[in-house]
């Protein structure tokens, strides 16, 4: 059990020893374990690293860390090797000897496992050179890759939780507040609002109890930031927690937590513990007599829940229905009392705030919009994963330069942004800056910051679709615009996408949007036509051809297309057995057939054959 | 004596969470890990329990994604439906396993093999399309890697294609 820390200068002294012993170990190891990198099989690379150095007796030589994760997800798992700054991609079991004889043993590289340019085809040694990672402005995420989330002392080694010192020590609350709102921090989680405005709300808010809760519902499909962050770095969002009950006088916290994210959950359990045990959260933080205590509160996989008051019915133990605010919930809000709710991404900017200043931090970014914003890089794009920039990059430079651009030479067609309820906008979009005003002029929102990328192969009609179902599902079902009229417009998707649309049906798509949107109270409803109206306004003509010609263009609605062998088939004999249906057959070496009353258009065998031999449209 | 659960079990779950109204999506949250479902005395128990009435237990129970009033199979396979999952194709996937084991998504096989369910995001986006067995995540899948997948099953012992 670590000793209580009483005051700063204990945790000063404390991370200087920490440090200190850091830098002592000359040689590291540090495995990527972030969930994409465990779904990559890292923590058996992990054991067969262990392993080597047991068997090599080389446990005072080298020390095989974990950390959170580094963001490039899709080539896992990931590794860095200090000294030298040398980083590995999709590294196997079988990897560990030859990482351990040659890089560590004699400080030399293993080629097949450095990042390949995939412009250039150069070799990259450091992860800093590597054009995924040279864009980025790392300020929250930075110690997700040097620190293991498990660890507080790792934390604290780092610098962890002096911005709560020094809040604590040389800040009164309001100055907090002022710093907050000097910075121009914006809510991250899709609202955009004001986090010093809405903090001095909630502060000036009567009451002998206040909840400081945190978001981390992250709804979003596509999006993983927040998960991210709580898995790799814990203890940032507690600090800036702890901060905002400072600020704001809060009594009591609740994390909010997917619980389809075990693993957040977890190490988000055993962060608050150990911030406990060194007296960093309960009862006289850091001897200064403040006292606020955090406790998790796992959701139940509702999408609504996202919408604050939903949040809050929820905690409460109901069902996540929205209520109108006609009061806010700064005022009233969880059990009725001022409660300051912000997302996962909004805490953990507040200790870089508080440490290097309000004015600091509002250097970075554009006009309206402060700070570094944490994209989730998805879909079609080469380097997919998670990214962090300064607010005002270009879509150009996150599609093209940091991911990379599109795979297999195919051609970009949108970028969607700000999950379901944020709009698609096409490649003439691709040089507007990205912030959270220039997103919404052009017809879609930041959101909590998905980023995916569709090709020419994506159908935006089948798009649209696809949000409006997830919308229609996820309705609480409370406002009849919302709860009838996603269906209807669904329902109308679906005759467009199944080759039965018909003259007219764009512009009762449109009429219907905005009923639904002047007709809900919250803004699941409000939002929910976003997707579809941005893929009318730049891709009518998708709707026209599915309705007049009866076609899709991309060749993805279902109805309207029809896989065929074609003569090039050679009878190889691989597409009957990916095929699902039993629907293929042929003898062996002659022309295989498939029975167009079986298929269900899975397009297992166009992927699968190697001859070009399958057809679809 | 109940044959679906275990009352102390159960007590166990609402001494950690407190015996409280407000503790009862946590408690079935437990009880939903513990037993894979909601079996629908246990319902009735937490609500007794936690003096809440039987009717807004069944509204909680119903309303949210986690939780399954139906027994799962012993392999539940989740397919994401997430957005870039969906973009790189996790409709076909989920339409190629649902053919393979000839259930319709949130159905169970008759033999209790296989429960075929859908999710929103499991947050493994860059690794996407994304396919879950019970708690392992599958990335990167298309058609052979689900006929590897479906092969390594029947090795385990069961046949399915």
């Amino acid at each position: 059990m670590a000793e209580k820390l009483t005051s700063r200068q204990m945790l000063l002294d404390l991370a200087e020893e920490l440090a200190g012993k850091r830098k002592q170990v000359k040689q590291t190891i540090t495995l990527c374990a972030g969930t994409g990198c465990r779904a990559s099989s890292c923590m058996d690379v992990h054991q067969a690293l262990v392993e080597g150095v047991k068997k090599r007796s080389w446990g005072d030589k080298v020390e095989i860390r974990t950390s959170g994760c580094h963001g490039l997800c899709e080539l896992g798992p990931l590794m860095v090797v200090q000294p030298g700054n040398v980083f590995y991609k999709g590294v196997k079991p079988e990897d560990a000897d030859a990482v351990l004889d040659e890089t560590v043993g004699k400080e030399e590289k293993v080629e097949k496992l450095l990042y390949e340019d995939s412009v250039s085809g150069d070799k990259i040694v450091h992860w800093h050179d590597i054009p995924f990672y040279k864009k980025q402005k790392r300020l929250v995420f930075g110690a997700n890759g040097e620190i293991n989330p498990n660890i507080i002392e790792d934390y604290l080694a780092v610098g962890g939780y002096q911005a709560l010192a020094k809040a604590l020590g040389d800040m009164q609350p309001d100055e907090i507040v002022e710093q907050v709102k000097i910075s121009g921090l914006r809510g991250r989680g899709g609202g955009g609002f004001s986090t010093g405005i809405k903090w001095e709300s909630c502060k000036k808010a009567k009451g002998d109890v206040k909840y400081i809760l945190c978001n981390a519902d992250e709804g979003d499909p596509g999006a993983f930031m927040d998960r991210s962050i709580l898995e790799g770095n814990p203890h940032v969002v507690i600090e800036g927690m702890i901060i905002a009950a400072l600020a704001i006088g809060g009594t009591d916290g609740y994390v909010y937590v997917r619980n389809e994210y075990p693993l957040a959950v977890k190490n988000l359990a055993i962060a608050l513990d150990q911030a406990r045990d060194y007296g960093l959260l309960g009862e006289n933080i850091l001897g200064s007599g403040f006292n606020f205590e955090i406790k998790i509160n796992r959701g139940g996989g509702a999408f609504v829940c996202g919408e604050s008051t939903a949040l809050m019915a929820s905690i409460e133990g109901r069902p996540g229905e929205p209520r109108a605010k006609f009061v806010h919930t700064v005022e009233k809000g969880l059990w009725d009392k001022p409660t300051n709710l912000n997302n996962v991404e909004t805490y953990a900017n507040v200790p870089w705030i508080v440490t290097n200043g309000g004015d600091e931090y509002a250097k970075i970014g554009t006009e309206g919009s402060k700070g570094t914003k944490i994209f989730s890089l998805v879909g079609k794009v080469h380097n997919s994963g998670l990214i962090e920039v300064p607010m005002g990059i270009t879509l150009r430079e996150i599609v093209y330069d940091i991911g990379g651009g599109i795979p297999g030479g195919k051609k970009f067609k949108a970028v969607q942004t700000g999950g379901p309820a944020g709009g698609c906008l096409p490649e003439d979009k691709l040089d507007l800056p990205v912030d959270f005003d220039n997103l919404w002029e052009a017809g879609t929102i930041m959101g909590s910051g998905g980023l995916i990328v569709m090709d020419e192969d994506n159908c935006m009609v089948d798009v649209a679709k696809y949000f409006t179902k997830f919308l229609m599902d996820e309705s609480c079902g409370k406002c009849t615009p919302c709860r009838e009229g996603l269906r209807q417009l669904y329902n109308i998707l679906v005759d467009i996408s199944e080759g039965r649309g018909k003259e007219g049906d764009i512009e009762v798509l449109e009429g219907l949007s905005e009923a639904i949107e002047t007709g809900s109270i919250c803004g699941l409803g409000q939002a929910a036509p976003i997707p579809l109206k941005s893929t009318i306004r730049y891709f009518r003509d998708e709707y026209e051809a599915h309705i007049k010609d009866k076609k899709c263009p991309a060749k993805v609605c279902k109805e309207l297309i029809t896989y065929k062998i074609t003569d090039n088939c050679n009878g190889c004999g691989l597409c009957p057995r990916v095929c699902p249906a039993d629907a293929i057959t042929g003898a062996k070496k002659e022309l295989h057939v498939i029975d167009q009353s079986k298929c269900i258009k899975c397009g297992a065998c166009y992927e699968a054959c190697k001859f070009d031999a399958i057809s679809k449209g | 004596m109940s044959e679906t659960f275990d009352a102390k079990v159960v007590d166990g779950f609402i001494d950690r969470y407190g015996r409280d109204a407000s503790s009862l999506i946590q408690v079935l949250q437990d009880i939903q890990s513990e037993y894979r479902y909601l079996p629908e005395d246990a319902i009735g128990y937490v609500a007794d329990q936690l003096a809440v009435p039987l009717s807004r237990a069944y509204n909680v129970a119903t309303f949210y994604n986690a939780f399954s009033l139906k027994p799962v199979g012993k392999r539940h396979i989740c397919v994401c439906m997430g957005t870039a999952c969906h973009v790189r194709g996790g409709q076909k996937i989920l339409d190629n396993i649902s053919s393979r084991v000839g259930v319709e998504p949130g159905e169970t096989t008759e033999d209790g093999e296989y429960t075929l369910s859908t999710v929103n995001c499991v947050g493994a986006c860059a690794l996407a399309p994304v396919v879950m067995v019970n708690d392992d995540v599958h990335g990167g899948m298309n058609g052979s890697g689900l006929n590897k997948m479906f092969k390594k099953f029947s090795k385990n012992g069961d046949g399915e294609k």
